[in-house]
């Protein structure tokens, strides 16, 4: 029932990457559906996160990179000469596996990104402020603390702030790179939590090697392996009913 | 082991270790004489005024204040040029191509060239052909206001000289910036250029102090290229403008012992100007390095 | 859950790239200043050379009449004098001998003490080392100057009992001081990046600190060593202030390395000063300081050639 309410807002088509004469991803076609939680699954070094990075296109910084296929946005090819980059990166937001706070106070943290798009009220700024934490359950916590360095605040924390201040920006779409995996489990169960309530206004893909945590929180589920892209379907059908045995195989825990 | 092995480890260990205690010995050596034969001398009187009776009494505020223009033109030139050029070379260019490795060749000849070279490089561009030029443009007929030694071109041979201080020092500040916080930024949406404004140059001050800093110290004790771009022995007042000359430390200290008349009389008087310099860039290159010990450690965390 | 004013609008991706003027603005004039360094060593090329031109071309010129560049051929340096000489011998044999003086001094010091540091000594005296070489290093070479004129001078007069008191030795021991933080740092910086495996490959092999030191990690470390070397002897052949002050100031031509000496770079210093712009004279030091910044130009581009080729091949062929 999904399928139909759901539009599809990237679409990658016959992607593949190369660093330098390495392959890393081989010819991957899929859509990820607005407003839906994707999960992209598989071994260490399958691809998942360089495939992620292709949505915001931060595999640029990287020297020797080239790619072919095609991936669109909203129906805008990402990847043509005359594409915004800087535009795509507000509108795709990021998370990185290990939180990177600038060593700026919390408030400053946050604001980052509407001061860069010209906001300089401070009454605008104190508001966005504010709905960010909200949004990604923080502000309790630190509504006493705003001017403090965010280098002070718990691992946790720090990565909910991270997802603070890319919502600051107003994304469309939301990419984490397995945003838990640095974090004890009472602050991946918040971060899960979080991403649960978040996706009722954004789009969000995330990389994880958690089965479980893909199972708890995606809608969707991709299983990547050796840069190919092997299943990718509905996450309660992928996690029940695979329907190739390499996809069983390691959500069972043969490999991986 | 057999006993001649022993004992020839024995004797190579004290070889070395001689050496190295010596270096030790000496250096303490050097500071000893110069503390005990100028700290007589220092009295806060010293510092603040002016010599008298031909050099032989007095103090040596001018060489102060001189040698704090000469520094502080220095570093305004100096440490932006420097600075841009270290962000330049870290964050605009890939370190393989042929643009980054002819600046770092640059850098490196710049860094070997022997100081008194820059002095001749003072004078036949700088005096010679930038100050004479700007006298034919701008001075009245007959007048020598900018071909001549001065302050500027002195500090301008300076900042020359210590431009590969500053970028060695800023380089290492900027590279230590983690690339996450790079990459954070940009995924938020900004571009390079801001990026590099509002989080890299900000986390990259102390780098950016610790190469003013040493370039400074540099600057206040070299004499080599001041010798004819812009020092003076003896003169009747301060430097006011950029086309004066002025009095310097350490060009003080080395007129005062080659060349003065009564160079015994003022032994004293070369002692503590020693001394004063000697103090001065001991305290600029501590404040450096622990400026820099701090900065590794920060970034350590 | 929209709050107040949607203050960032949001819109479709932007197909036209918004123009950022700032951005190529911005980075073309950072690459201008970044050019500033390459741009100024050739100016310093070529106005140094300019100004020893006339020689080159036969303009120059003094009072007696013309000067042309073969007269650094003559039989000594007297500029100033009825019948000025302009041989450059005394000068370049005053040179030499302080550098080799220096080098033969503080290259095995130098050395030795980098072996002590990283193989031999305890925690205490490497935390000793640590600030001694930077006061070391730190020290302005006026000051070195001063403290061989007023101290060293007066010691080794009494010691060696010199004739001389100021002469190629006190210069050159003296200038050793300035040179011997360079070796060191360089040369401990090239034994300590040797990866560990090394060392304890020799020690696992029975052999003791001592050898392991001079048999396997010394020779490793050659490229460094070398490096160190050619770094020690340019700034020991430009160094001026040091020279000036201690080694006499006489152009004498003689192997006894007790007499005084006049270096080209000492002449550079001690002469421009009183010099007629324009004349012969003037356009000899310059030539001088041409001698100079081509000698230091070699030694660096064949330290970083050298260097940066046998370390890479050690590094990439062996590990």
């Amino acid at each position: 029932m999904e399928d139909e309410i759901s539009k599809i807002v990237i679409r990658a088509a016959a992607v593949s990457l190369w660093y330098g004469a390495k392959r890393a991803l081989s010819d991957v076609t899929m859509e990820i559906r607005e407003k839906c939680v994707t999960a992209f699954i598989g071994p260490s070094g399958c691809g998942k996160s360089t495939f992620l990075r292709l949505f915001n296109r931060m595999n640029d910084l990287i020297e020797g990179v080239r790619i072919t296929g095609s991936v669109t946005i909203d129906g805008t090819d990402i990847y043509r000469d005359s594409l915004d980059v800087v535009d795509l990166r507000r509108k795709v937001g990021m998370i990185f596996q290990k939180s990177n706070p600038f060593p700026k106070s919390v408030y400053e943290n946050v604001a980052y990104g509407p001061r860069i798009q010209g906001i300089k009220r401070k009454s605008d700024l104190d508001a966005i402020v504010e709905r960010c934490l909200r949004q990604s359950a923080l502000w309790d916590e630190v509504k006493d603390g705003l001017y403090h360095s965010a280098l002070g605040l718990s691992g946790g924390q720090q990565q909910r702030l991270c997802i603070a201040r890319a919502l600051a920006v107003k994304p469309e779409i939301l990419l984490m790179d397995e945003p838990a995996s640095a974090l004890d489990p009472l602050s991946t169960a918040k971060i899960e939590e979080l991403i649960y309530t978040l996706k009722t206004d954004y789009t969000i893909v995330i990389v994880t090697h958690n089965m479980q945590q893909a199972s708890r929180v995606s809608d969707y589920t991709a299983f990547f392996y050796m840069g190919e892209l092997v299943e990718y379907d509905k996450t309660p059908v992928m996690f029940t009913s695979p329907k190739l045995k390499r996809t069983e195989d390691y959500i069972t825990g043969r490999f991986g | 082991m057999k006993a001649s092995k022993k004992a020839t480890g024995a004797g190579i260990v004290l070889l070395t270790g001689l050496c190295a205690f010596g270096i030790i010995g000496v250096v303490v050596f050097v500071m000893g004489t110069i503390i005990a034969g100028g700290h007589g001398m220092m009295t806060w009187k010293f510092l603040t005024s002016a010599p008298a009776q031909g050099m032989t009494a007095g103090g040596i505020f001018p060489a102060i204040v001189g040698t704090f223009f000469l520094v502080l033109i220095m570093s305004i030139v100096g440490v932006p040029v420097g600075t841009i050029t270290a962000i330049y070379l870290s964050e605009y260019v890939r370190q393989d191509s042929w643009i980054a490795k002819s600046i770092r060749f640059a850098v490196n000849t710049l860094a070997g060239i022997p100081s008194i070279v820059f002095g001749l490089f003072g004078l036949g561009f700088f005096i010679q052909f930038v100050g004479r030029n700007m006298d034919r443009l701008f001075t009245p007929e007959g007048q020598l206001v900018w071909g001549q030694p001065c302050i500027l071109w002195a500090s301008l041979t300076m900042a020359l000289l210590t431009l590969p201080v500053v970028i060695v020092s800023v380089e290492e500040a900027v590279r230590a910036v983690p690339k996450e916080l790079r990459e954070a930024s940009l995924a938020l949406g900004a571009t390079k250029w801001e990026t590099i404004i509002r989080i890299v140059l900000p986390n990259s001050i102390t780098g950016i102090l610790t190469g003013g800093i040493l370039a400074v110290s540099r600057g206040a004790g070299e004499v080599a290229p001041i010798l004819f771009t812009g020092a003076a022995y003896f003169l009747p007042h301060l430097p006011t403008k950029l086309s004066d000359q002025f009095m310097e430390l350490g060009y003080h200290v080395y007129i005062m012992s080659t060349q003065s008349t009564n160079v015994e009389e003022t032994a004293g008087i070369q002692y503590a100007t020693t001394l004063v310099l000697l103090l001065l860039t001991f305290a600029l290159n501590f404040s450096a390095i622990y400026l820099r010990y701090w900065m590794r450690k920060r970034s350590l965390q | 859950m929209a709050t107040q004013t949607d203050l960032i609008p949001r819109r479709l991706l932007q197909t036209k790239p918004r123009l950022r003027p700032l951005e190529f603005v911005a980075e073309k004039m950072l690459a201008l200043v970044a050019f500033v360094s390459i741009f100024f060593i050739i100016l310093i090329l070529i106005f140094v050379f300019r100004e020893s031109l006339p020689l080159v071309i036969g303009t120059a010129s003094d009072d007696i009449g013309k000067v042309s560049i073969k007269r650094i051929f003559d039989a000594a340096w007297m500029p100033v004098s009825n019948h000025p000489q302009y041989g450059l011998l005394a000068l370049i044999i005053g040179s030499l001998k302080v550098t080799l003086v220096s080098m033969c001094f503080a290259f095995p010091v130098a050395i030795l003490a980098a072996l002590f540091t990283s193989t031999f000594a305890p925690k205490w005296a490497k935390e000793l080392m640590k600030p001694a070489i930077e006061i070391l290093a730190g020290f302005p070479s006026v000051v070195i100057g001063f403290f061989a004129l007023t101290v060293l001078a007066s010691v080794f007069q009494n010691v060696f009992h010199l004739h001389y008191r100021l002469n190629a030795f006190t210069g050159g021991i003296a200038l050793s001081l300035a040179v011997i933080p360079i070796i060191y740092t360089v040369a401990e910086d090239s034994i300590n990046v040797l990866p560990k495996s090394m060392k304890e490959a020799s020690f696992a092999l029975g052999a003791t600190k001592w050898e392991t030191s001079l048999f396997v990690l010394l020779p490793a470390a050659t490229p460094g060593v070398f490096a160190a070397f050619l770094l020690g002897l340019g700034r020991a052949f430009g160094e001026t202030m040091i020279v000036l002050m201690a080694t006499g100031n006489a152009a004498l031509i003689s192997p006894d390395i007790f007499e005084p000496v006049r270096t080209m770079s000492a002449t550079i210093g001690a002469e421009m000063a009183e010099v007629v712009f324009g004349d012969a004279h003037y356009n000899m030091l310059f030539f001088i300081g041409v001698c100079l910044f081509v000698f230091s130009f070699s030694l660096n581009a064949v330290a970083e050639l050298v260097v940066r080729q046998r370390l890479m091949k050690r590094f990439r062929g062996s590990v």
